[in-house]
């Protein structure tokens, strides 16, 4: 599974830790649902540390889509809004 | 849904859109490869943004630092001569200085901070720039259609992804740099307000200077000019609102 974390890459993560992956960005969809910032901010500490301790960088010459799309660490759930709220909001 | 995937998903419906735009795929790659460009070149002018603002910062902090140390040479002087109301003053607005200087930190280290990592995308991006148009060239020379669809969304919709994390990096930088400009300009006015000393001015100058210069020396040589002119001179020339009226209207109007 191929996850990115903005401003930081892409990672290649074993298909065994998907499972846990997929509940921690559930429960990090909730937190924003909810207005939960502190919440948010542990959640979102947990998954980027366990996509950078368990994945691999993909490398620059391959080109793909990532299944997971991780902000990263000091983004607001202000600025998660903003860009769930519009998807023209994503420039390039 | 969870929050990355839907963040995943966005980017992807944006990929697409790009895609199905274009009747012959084969556009796709040479329109995409150009924005790529662009975007690589968007991304140089914003990291040069990016370390002005960070370089204005960090000569606000010198300005700001050699404030301080004059500001604290003239309440030692002040001092010395028994001028305690006048140190104090010095004092003030060394402190107020120094609150200054203490909050340009954290404000450098974030510009710094997003320096870095445009850096670091602008490196990322060229590399996948570089992929890209070597994928771009081996497609376009093997085309067969069902086959380059394939490949062609592959590529187009990684270097997409790509671009749109560095768009979003740029976004955030761009943010904050305005932030740092707008608080920086507040601190020139406020610099060159006198409320923390203004030491560059051209003759070093200031109104501590004065008042500490004014109490020292009774016979320094501008004093003992002045006594001299004072001697030489009759009434000093008057300034009546019609001449100021008269002299406005002479000059030369200003080009």
């Amino acid at each position: 599974m191929i996850i990115r974390i903005l401003g930081e890459g892409q990672f290649d993560v074993d298909d065994d830790r998907i499972g846990a992956l997929n509940e921690l960005d559930d429960r990090l969809g909730v937190a924003v649902e909810a207005d939960d910032a502190e919440t948010f901010r542990s959640t979102l500490r947990d998954l980027l540390d366990t996509v950078r301790q368990s994945g691999a960088r993909v490398p620059a010459r391959d080109l793909v889509t990532s299944d997971l799309v991780l902000p990263d660490a000091d983004t607001s759930l202000a600025e998660v809004r903003a860009l769930l709220g519009d998807e023209g909001l994503i420039p390039g | 849904m969870g929050l990355a995937r839907r963040i995943a998903l966005l980017f992807r419906v944006k990929a697409n859109k790009a895609l199905d735009s274009a009747e012959d795929p084969r556009e796709v790659l040479d329109y995409s490869y150009q924005r790529q460009t662009e975007m690589l070149a968007k991304v140089r002018r914003g990291m040069a943004d990016v370390a002005t603002s960070r370089k204005r910062l960090e000569l606000q902090s010198v300005q700001l630092r050699q404030s301080a140390d004059r500001l604290r040479e003239q309440a030692a002087e002040a001092v010395r001569i028994g001028q305690d109301g006048l140190a104090r003053e010095a004092l003030t607005r060394r402190e107020a200085a120094l609150v200054q200087l203490q909050d340009l930190v954290p404000q450098r280290e974030a510009l710094k901070s997003e320096e870095d990592k445009l850096v670091v995308a602008q490196q990322r991006l060229q590399a996948r720039v570089e992929a890209f148009r070597t994928r771009k060239e081996t497609v376009k020379a093997t085309y067969t259609a069902a086959e380059a669809q394939s490949r062609i969304g592959e590529a187009v919709s990684g270097i997409s992804e790509e671009m749109g994390d560095v768009g979003l990096a740029m976004q955030r930088a761009e943010d904050k740099t305005a932030q740092m400009r707008a608080r920086g300009e507040a601190l020139d006015e406020l610099m060159a307000s006198g409320a923390l000393e203004d030491a560059s001015l051209p003759a070093g100058r200031d109104d501590i200077q004065a008042a500490l210069e004014a109490v020292k020396g009774s016979d320094t040589d501008i004093d003992r000019e002045l006594a001299e002119l004072k001697g030489q001179a009759g009434p000093p020339p008057a300034l009546e609102p019609g001449d100021a009226g008269a002299s406005e209207s002479r000059r030369e109007p200003e080009s």
